[in-house]
């Protein structure tokens, strides 16, 4: 059964919105999870974290960046169009708990799968302050959005085109030296970015979790792609995370996985050029 | 007396076959099937049977072809077997129904397992039969997971008119036999075959369902009377030694699946890419290495390298398998044993360490211990390290489902009938035994299939 892609849209250059139908997993998915999907017959499975979900009209919304070949076909789909495979909700909710001040720190794409756990904090009775950040003003995503849900929005931007000129890092230490208590701090980012919000908030002893995206083909425990160090102890992002204790994880090793296919990569998409459109030569 | 040979199995020329991925073995002639199935010499009494966990009528369907009527030898499969075509190729017949051939004793037995597949590709040739649609009984039953153990259990349940769900984590039916066994020994296209025909038997097969996630067991009660978890042994283990976590080290789950499920060989046609170094290392000694080592060969590697810990005779894989690895340029490294893995700046694998064992005397278990030989490290220059040492049950399931009994290896606790500890949910296969073969776990399904029956029909209903 084939899955409509209900809605598509750039929010801004290189990131898409798009909303699928698929009532089952609707029903049951919770902030922090991910779906894993499949374009079709010959497509690979990518996971991709559910940044919203509406029980009652049965969608699910994935925001995603154009990374490669498999990103840059789904930039292409429309409205009305489907998707072979979707399955999901995958890997543990986000636990949520009333425990005062949480931060939510999202960089680039990770604004997105940010923003329900900010929203469940927010309803869990927590003070959200949210920090979201971009290479440039034009980059930033779902600022209205993360607004709703938070008591303080933070924005920064690598070139200074938007809010504070700098990291997202910058406004959080800045945070942690002020007078109010924080009780957790959730980043979601690139590895480089999560590593640096680990290293903010480890000498203040300040819990923190970040979602790993690390590299998975069944998302189900099955095959171990996506296999981390945490606390010196493997675990499979997909079942035993995809968040885990910031100040435990081995972010060098995280990269270095998700390098792996970089070769790869590039020749899927050479062939993805060549052999689209009219230029096919096959 | 029969005074014939056993009929050998045309193959594809090991210099060949190195570089594709059709079948390995390509099935018996129309003649060598009836010259092999008039070796039979029809026993009163047929060990055979005995030996076979589905209980397949043997010298019935041998007779058969020996006599030309090859509609009645699969009639006479498929009462028994949803999978013929499956099981002739993949079950171990060695140690099974061929093992105890009266012919074993003084030659060689009849080659059952041929035989069945013979005739099962017979049938998907020339004709499919259209299944028996029984009354409906009106109950209905989920099963979870479309591996051997599910794909049988909901056959046969099909069979006795309940109404089947069969659901699947992954976009494919099939489970192992679709992700795990590779395409030169198992065609992908005759498990579809299977499933087509289990699907026309009226089981609806929900794909892309991962249940305890999407709905869990004690849902699947509210909905269904019963529930047969199929679930497999999907988790990998690793070794715990360092080095294991760096760039080119694969679980053999993970590389199988790449090449077998997601056509990484077939890459950049196919989108899955797969890393398939010059010099590879496959540690284990059973099917599954074998499967991965043979499966590298295929992709290209220069040198494929398969390192145990115990001996050639104890080997788990099946023996034609070994043959077959070795025919196809495979080293085996036996009494070999990984101690850790080196790896460049990159995070990418260079080396592996290895230690010499040696077997100990057989302990009151029978199995010999390999024993370090102190001093013996060495270094083998590698760079795909494929990591074949066992898989356990995915905890989801039992994570997910109130009073649902576990062993401390994860295994589902289930009876001889596959009852478990919860009420209307039966088990069977891998989920069960732990890691074992594609027959057996289809002779549990079958069983649990017989007891789900008996219990719809009980009065507790």
């Amino acid at each position: 059964m084939p899955f409509e892609i209900i809605e598509k849209s750039q929010i801004v250059p290189t990131i898409h919105n798009m909303i699928i139908s698929a009532p089952s997993i609707a029903r049951k998915a919770r902030a922090g999870q991910f779906i894993i999907l499949r374009i079709d017959d010959t497509g690979e499975r990518i996971p991709l974290t559910i940044a919203d979900f509406d029980r009652e009209k049965g969608t699910i919304t994935t925001i995603f960046q154009e990374m490669g070949k498999t990103t840059v076909q789904l930039s292409k789909m429309n409205a009305g169009e489907s998707l072979l495979d979707f399955v999901g909700p995958l890997g543990n909710p986000s636990e949520i708990e009333p425990v005062g001040t949480v931060v939510c720190v999202g960089g680039g794409v990770g604004v997105a799968p940010v923003y329900p756990i900010a929203r469940a904090h927010k309803e869990a009775g927590n003070k959200v302050i949210s920090i979201i950040g971009s290479r440039s003003a034009d980059l930033l995503l779902w600022e209205e959005k993360m607004r709703d849900v938070s008591d303080e929005l933070f924005i920064t931007t690598d070139d200074g085109t938007k809010g504070h000129y700098g990291f997202v890092t910058d406004v959080l230490k800045e945070l942690l030296e002020g007078s109010e208590p924080i009780s957790l701090v959730v980043a979601i980012g690139p590895p480089i970015m999560m590593r640096a919000v680990a290293g903010v908030t480890h000498p203040f002893g300040v819990k923190t979790v970040v979602s790993l995206n690390s590299i998975m083909v069944d998302g189900t425990g099955m095959c171990g792609s996506c296999r981390v160090l945490v606390g010196g102890e493997t675990k499979f992002a997909c079942v035993d995370g995809p968040e885990f204790d910031a100040h435990e994880v081995d972010f060098t090793l995280l990269m270095n996985r998700l390098q792996m296919y970089q070769d790869e990569e590039q020749l899927a998409m050479e062939h993805y050029e060549k052999c689209s459109g009219d230029g096919c030569q096959c | 007396m029969s005074v014939l040979e056993r009929q050998d199995m045309p193959r594809q020329d090991p210099e060949k076959r190195r570089s594709n991925f059709d079948e390995v073995a390509m099935g018996y002639s129309h003649e060598q099937a009836v010259n092999e199935a008039s070796r039979c010499i029809q026993c009163k009494k047929p060990l055979c049977v005995a030996g076979c966990p589905v209980e397949i009528d043997i010298p019935a369907f041998i007779k058969c072809i020996a006599d030309d009527d090859m509609e009645g030898a699969i009639s006479e499969l498929k009462s028994m077997n949803a999978l013929p075509a499956i099981c002739g190729r993949v079950c171990p017949q060695e140690t099974q129904c061929e093992e105890v051939c009266v012919l074993a004793k003084k030659g060689e037995p009849v080659a059952i397992g041929r035989l069945e597949r013979y005739a099962a590709d017979w049938e998907l040739e020339n004709k499919q039969g259209e299944p028996e649609k029984p009354e409906p009984t009106g109950k209905k039953v989920a099963v979870v997971g479309s591996g051997p153990a599910g794909l049988t259990a909901a056959a046969e349940l099909a069979k006795m008119g309940h109404s089947v769900t069969l659901m699947e984590a992954l976009h494919k039916a099939g489970g192992v036999l679709v992700y795990g066994i590779p395409e030169f020994r198992l065609p992908k296209s005759i498990v579809q075959k299977e499933v087509e025909y289990i699907e026309r038997q009226g089981v609806d097969i929900q794909l892309n369902s991962v249940v305890g996630m999407v709905e869990t067991v004690d849902e699947l009660l509210d909905e269904y009377d019963a529930v047969f978890l199929g679930t497999g042994a999907g988790l990998p283990s690793f070794m715990n030694i360092d080095g294991e976590n760096l760039s080119g080290v694969y679980s053999a789950n993970e590389f199988l699946t790449r090449v077998n499920l997601m056509k990484a060989y077939q890459f950049p046609d196919h989108d899955t890419p797969v890393k398939n170094g010059h010099k590879v290392v496959v540690v284990g000694g059973g099917n599954v290495a074998m499967d991965a080592a043979r499966c590298a060969v295929r992709l290209g590697a220069e040198e494929v390298t398969v390192v145990y810990r115990r001996g050639d005779d104890e080997m788990p894989a099946r023996r034609e398998e070994i043959e077959n690895a070795k025919e196809e340029g495979v080293i085996f490294r036996l009494l070999s044993n990984p101690t850790r893995i080196l790896g460049d700046e990159k995070n990418w694998v260079r080396q592996m360490e290895c230690l010499d064992m040696e077997l100990c005397e057989p302990d009151e278990s029978g199995r010999c211990r390999p024993v370090p030989v102190e001093g013996s490290e060495h270094i083998l220059d590698v760079d795909v390290i494929i990591i074949a040492v066992g898989t356990s049950p995915n905890p989801l399931i039992p994570k997910t489902t109130s009073s649902l009994e576990t062993s401390k290896w994860g295994t589902i606790i289930a009876d001889d009938n596959g009852a478990t500890s919860k009420t209307g949910v039966f088990a069977g296969g891998d989920v069960v035994t732990g890691a074992a073969t594609v027959i057996s776990a289809m002779g549990a399904g079958k069983i649990a299939a017989r007891a789900i029956d008996k219990y719809l029909n009980s009065n507790n209903l």
